[in-house]
């Protein structure tokens, strides 16, 4: 490419440094969850791992962080299932209607989170009668997470293309045989780094989470903000923000792996 | 063989497998039902709930529902001048962090796509994303403790403080997309824009934003969008200053006024139809 030096030079300056200051916070975050000073006093006077400790041993973070995995795999579950659906119409069909479809997908991470809450609540509320738990947060994370499996599913059908499941067919396979042994495990990729990607939007969220779930379902981002402002929690949500930044590497490098690993891509 | 023994003997499953196979409505009906109630009637469904609440009041001595038809909060919110000024603030703020963003994430998606080796590609790509999995409020927790008067940065909580978090937590959400709508920009294109004479800036205005323009307006959507509903990280860093998100939230908590509530809500909702409304066409939809 015909870049001059002093481009390529500021690209990758502005590269390097857009990453120093993404990353910069959550570095500060890590150090503190072992900074022995209750307050988190700069520089750290020593280093301890009684906050870990403490943060292992409390029933608070523990029953969050169970609830927030049910509510996770639960969006996941509902996600990939409608998202897979909706990818291969949408895919696969000419009908009226179809770029609504996609619209309609997008619609509730596209509007504020804010709205899809408080419609979500005021209809299990007012309208369904339905009371708000568990069940309530699922379907309001559900919602925002179709997106993701919709996406990373369409994406690999469109370039699957037809071939191979019309030479399953002519091979005397029926729709069901050829989707098991031959669309399905094209899609399986596809389908894990949409699901990952579903459950970590779901993992994180705290708006719709705030309106849908009722007064005993706390998800761990709902116990960090009610334990953000209180100075004696303080260096417990930090180890939790911590381990949370830690672990999330993992998911991700898998996710990366199977959407990006394909050869067919590049 | 299973496939052999369902052509010759079709049994149920066979044929509905060939029933299947023979209807493509049917098949399209089946595949669309499920999404299209989840999303076309539940959800659409719960958002048209909320816009008629809009349209009611609460009696102010019980705090119940009144199911009458009234203009009355919309004239609050339209002749209320706090409202207006939140309003135009939160534009201004969810604005702010967009044109932000873009400047930032632009240059450094560009060179993810262009500059780096496929093999660094892929480890830049997980850099940006792994931040995303950190939670939303940690990061803005840190931006609290980096803000307060006493801090590293110690600019102190209010607009500039919120800005300046919703452009940091917002961020990977705009450089993905840019990304991944550069690395789909064959690089030949560069090539020639150079092989036809024109130099960096001029190949940047003529080929690659044209063309990354699809990404760069989804990203856009994302910032927007979670810029204007908002109102967490307006409480963590925001001092005294309030968004859209804040009085839609005070009037279902504090002030339990639903239906004003449903009303100021209406506001992102309109404004972010508009505004899907007016790129639809550029395709930025399919690039989410």
């Amino acid at each position: 490419m015909n870049l001059s030096r002093t481009a390529r030079a500021s690209l990758w300056t502005a590269l390097v440094l857009g990453l120093g200051v993404i990353y910069v916070p959550l570095g500060v975050v890590v150090l503190n969850s072992f900074n022995s000073d209750r307050t988190f006093g700069w520089p750290p006077p020593g280093f301890t791992l009684q906050w870990w400790g403490a943060a292992w041993r409390s029933t608070g973070v523990r029953d969050a962080l169970w609830t927030s995995v049910q509510a996770g795999l639960g969006a996941t579950v509902i996600a990939l299932l409608l998202g897979t659906m909706a990818a291969f119409a949408v895919q696969r069909y000419r009908f009226f209607g179809r770029d609504t479809v996609s619209l309609l997908i997008v619609l509730p991470i596209a509007l504020p989170g804010i709205v899809t809450g408080i419609a979500l609540s005021n209809t299990f509320h007012s309208v369904l009668g339905v009371p708000l738990g568990l069940f309530t947060v699922i379907v309001g994370h559900a919602t925002f997470c179709v997106v993701t499996v919709y996406n990373n599913v369409l994406a690999r059908l469109r370039r699957m293309g037809l071939n191979l499941e019309e030479a399953s067919a002519d091979l005397g396979a029926d729709t069901f045989t050829t989707f098991r042994l031959v669309t399905f495990p094209m899609m399986r990729s596809a389908l894990l780094a949409g699901g990952l990607l579903a459950f970590a939007l779901s993992f994180d969220e705290i708006i719709v989470t705030t309106f849908t779930a009722g007064a005993g379902v706390r998800t761990l981002p709902i116990w960090i903000f009610e334990n953000l402002f209180r100075p004696n929690q303080a260096p417990v949500v930090n180890v939790v923000a911590a381990a949370l930044i830690v672990v999330s590497v993992v998911p991700i490098y898998l996710a990366q792996r199977l959407s990006g690993g394909d050869p067919q891509t590049r | 063989m299973t496939t052999s023994a369902a052509l010759s003997r079709p049994g149920p499953r066979g044929r509905l497998a060939a029933f299947l196979h023979r209807h493509a409505r049917v098949r399209l009906s089946l595949l669309l039902s499920a999404p299209l109630a989840w999303l076309g009637l539940a959800y659409l469904g719960a958002l048209a709930a909320l816009f008629v609440t809009a349209f009611w009041s609460t009696d102010t001595f019980t705090g119940d529902l009144v199911r009458s038809f009234t203009w009355a909060n919309f004239q609050d919110l339209v002749t209320g001048d706090v409202y207006r000024t939140i309003a135009l603030r939160s534009l201004g703020v969810a604005v702010a962090v967009t044109l932000i963003d873009l400047i930032v994430a632009f240059p450094m998606a560009f060179a993810m796509a262009k500059l780096a080796s496929p093999r660094a590609q892929r480890w830049l790509v997980i850099l940006v994303l792994t931040p995303l999995w950190a939670s939303y409020l940690v990061k803005a927790y840190a931006w609290r403790v980096m803000l307060s008067s006493d801090g590293v940065l110690g600019w102190g909580y209010g607009l500039t403080a919120t800005i300046a978090t919703l452009s940091y937590l917002w961020l990977p959400y705009m450089i993905l997309p840019i990304y991944a709508g550069l690395e789909r920009l064959p690089s030949s294109l560069l090539d020639a824009a150079g092989d036809l004479g024109a130099r960096g800036w001029r190949t940047f205005r003529t080929v690659v934003w044209p063309l990354s323009f699809p990404a760069v307006v989804a990203g856009s959507i994302f910032t927007f969008s979670l810029s204007l509903g908002d109102y967490i990280t307006v409480k963590i860093v925001g001092g005294k200053s309030q968004l859209i998100g804040n009085v839609v939230y005070d009037n279902i908590g504090a002030a339990n006024n639903l239906p004003f509530a449903a009303a100021v809500a209406t506001v992102p909702v309109v404004i972010m139809l508009v505004y899907l409304a007016a790129v639809r066409r550029t395709g930025a939809l399919e690039n989410l």
